[in-house]
């Protein structure tokens, strides 16, 4: 196996290129991280991202391996929020976006219109920046997804509630109680995981976050990041964060955006050390952004 | 010199205070105002209250009899009983079914302009609501007689539409000779509540977080899902302050309902009957009496009753919000 050190990892308008899955395995330890990331989950090619007239994200090709924490960062309008968004075309519900290129989920292009994206979303699960649980009791909440897909068998809507709050790491705090309180009336970093349990319920194959920790407190946030780590085992995850000792610290690859643009991704350890770009380094030792 | 500038200001500082900023004119007006307010309401609820009971102080009427079903308030035509029962059940059946027909009716107006309507759409039918609320009762009760009255006295009732289903049933219930009818002062009342219980539920729709909508739709809901368990939920108590608030509007509505109701004070039984309300009945007698009648002094009662069923409305309004907040 190719060690990656090096090899160009730089993926640089003009030219957008599909990175071999090697790239990304570049350090100690990258034969555990490549038996357990042999399959590239997300794959897009040349996706461009329009607002009307406005390019918010412009010719972005990269890949996701099954399995892994991808952190997408960049400074505020880069575009990389805009562009998680069309990994469950959220995009959809934003009058006058349009999103060109193709976003391949599992080799499957997801921005076919014969695609349902009602189904694409019940695969990808999606987690905001504000936490945002329904006015209605922890249990309905994470029920609530299930519910939709019509489980109404009891039992088995009680069992699911307690394994996704479990997985969420906020069941012992909210197990008694589960439905006289209401999702709102939890702190902010319970209302997240509620969120993040919410998502689990549906068995999604991929999460995205979205700045999921922005609003938090350092120790919510902390937790947070525990959670994700964990999360990893069953789940891909993409994530957006502005915070860049987040992304060193949970992601195992990381995507650099600026304005609009994917100016490198590779491994994240290989971005923070040794980018092959000099925005990147400018902007990960934080002489911007 | 910096230490003297210093000093004076503090000089200044504990200087007294000027005379307008001592008595504070404004805060001093809006008291005025607040107050008078508060003031007039509290004596015209009063008054409204010391005359309604006067047909049981003065007259000597019994409460029992104003729940009676006989209506004879004049002296000349025999013995006279005040039975109140016909108005305030014809009050809240003509208002029960105007509710019923507009409720769904705005909720899905209000849940369309909310969630689905494009822009332009918003755009032309929210000023037609407020334009609509802006119509007097008048213009709806002479549309009422001129068209709807007539339509239901004539059609529908041939042989054919008689053997339908639901038409046939109605239109061969009794009383149905002229259209004027319960059924009617019901079909204009529910125009006339529309906007009200719509742009009030569109509030309520409003107030619903988007954060939630698409924490939803990201659960892979399809938007029917979310607007039926997500938002209606969210929305319930917005949109029973909207009924509620309609509810109010349609019971003290007067003049467009005595147009077309037929005005008989007879206790309801078919949805064909002319009948009489509180409010129509007070509009109808106010003309015939003399001051100070036990006649008069029914009226008196009966606007009690109405002025009962508003406040009862504005609390229920109130205790329903007030769960709202504490949810």
């Amino acid at each position: 196996m190719n060690t990656g050190d090096e090899m160009p990892t730089t993926v640089a308008y003009p030219e957008p290129v599909l990175r071999p899955i090697e790239v990304t395995t570049s350090q100690a330890g990258a034969d555990e991280f490549a038996a357990r990331t042999q399959d590239v989950k997300i794959s897009t090619d040349r996706v461009s991202i329009l607002y009307g007239e406005k390019v918010a994200v412009r010719d972005v090709s990269l890949t996701i391996q099954e399995r892994s924490i991808m952190a997408l960062i960049g400074p505020s309008g880069s575009g990389k929020s805009t562009f998680l968004r069309c990994f469950n075309r959220m995009n959809d519900l934003i009058p006058g976006a349009s999103v060109k290129g193709e976003v391949c989920l599992d080799g499957e292009n997801v921005m076919e219109t014969d695609v349902s994206v009602v189904e694409l979303r019940r695969r990808v699960g999606m987690v905001f920046q504000r936490p945002n649980p329904f006015p209605m009791s922890i249990f309905e909440n994470v029920a609530y997804g299930p519910r939709r897909r019509g489980q109404n068998d009891r039992r088995k809507l009680d069992e699911l509630v307690e394994t996704s709050l479990k997985r969420a790491a906020l069941w012992d705090e909210v197990k008694d109680d589960l439905r006289r309180k209401s999702g709102l009336a939890l702190s902010g970093g319970q209302q997240q995981r509620l969120c993040i349990a919410r998502a689990i319920a549906i068995k999604p194959e991929i999460i995205l976050m979205d700045e999921p920790a922005s609003a938090l407190d350092p120790i919510a946030t902390a937790r947070i990041e525990d959670l994700i780590l964990d999360l990893k085992k069953e789940f891909t995850i993409v994530i957006v964060t502005h915070n860049m000792q987040q992304a060193a610290r949970i992601s195992d690859q990381t995507a650099f955006f600026y304005i609009g643009e994917l100016v490198e991704f590779g491994a994240t350890r290989k971005i923070f050390t040794n980018p092959s770009q000099k925005r990147t380094e400018d902007y990960v030792s934080g002489r911007f952004g | 010199m910096a230490q003297m500038a210093t000093a004076d200001r503090l000089t200044g500082l504990r200087a007294r205070p000027g005379l307008l900023e001592r008595i504070d004119v404004p805060r001093r007006v809006m008291f005025v105002a607040a107050a008078s307010m508060i003031a007039i309401v509290a004596l015209l609820m009063g008054f409204i209250a010391w005359q309604g009971i006067q047909l049981f102080v003065k007259d000597g009427v019994s409460v029992g009899q104003i729940l009676s079903t006989t209506w004879q308030p004049d002296p000349e035509n025999g013995a006279t009983n005040y039975g109140l029962l016909p108005f305030i059940t014809a009050t809240v059946l003509v208002t029960a079914v105007a509710l019923l027909i507009s409720t769904p009716l705005s909720v899905g107006l209000a849940l369309f302009l909310s969630e689905v309507a494009p822009q332009w759409a918003r755009a032309i039918v929210q000023p037609a609501l407020e334009i609509f609320v802006g119509i007097p009762s008048v213009v709806w009760g002479w549309l009422g007689i001129t068209t709807l009255v007539p339509f239901l006295a004539h059609t529908f009732h041939d042989p054919i539409s008689l053997s339908l289903p639901i038409v046939g049933q109605v239109f061969s219930m009794p009383g149905f000779f002229f259209g004027y009818s319960w059924l009617a002062g019901s079909l204009v009342l529910s125009i006339m509540v529309l906007p009200t219980i719509t742009s009030v539920s569109y509030d309520a729709f409003r107030a619903v977080p988007q954060e939630l909508r698409t924490g939803s739709l990201a659960l892979g809901t399809t938007r029917w899902q979310m607007i039926r368990h997500l938002l209606l939920p969210a929305a319930l108590s917005g949109v029973l302050t909207a009924v509620v608030l309609g509810m109010t509007r349609a019971a003290g509505e007067a003049l467009a309902v005595q147009m077309v109701i037929g005005n008989a004070p007879i206790m309801p039984e078919a949805i064909t009957q002319p009948l009489t309300t509180l409010t129509s009945q007070i509009t109808l007698d106010m003309g015939n009496t003399t001051f100070g009648s036990p006649w008069q002094d029914a009226l008196w009662t009966m606007s009690l009753v109405l002025l009962i069923i508003s406040v009862t409305s504005v609390v229920l309004v109130r205790v329903i919000n007030k769960r709202r907040l504490g949810a």
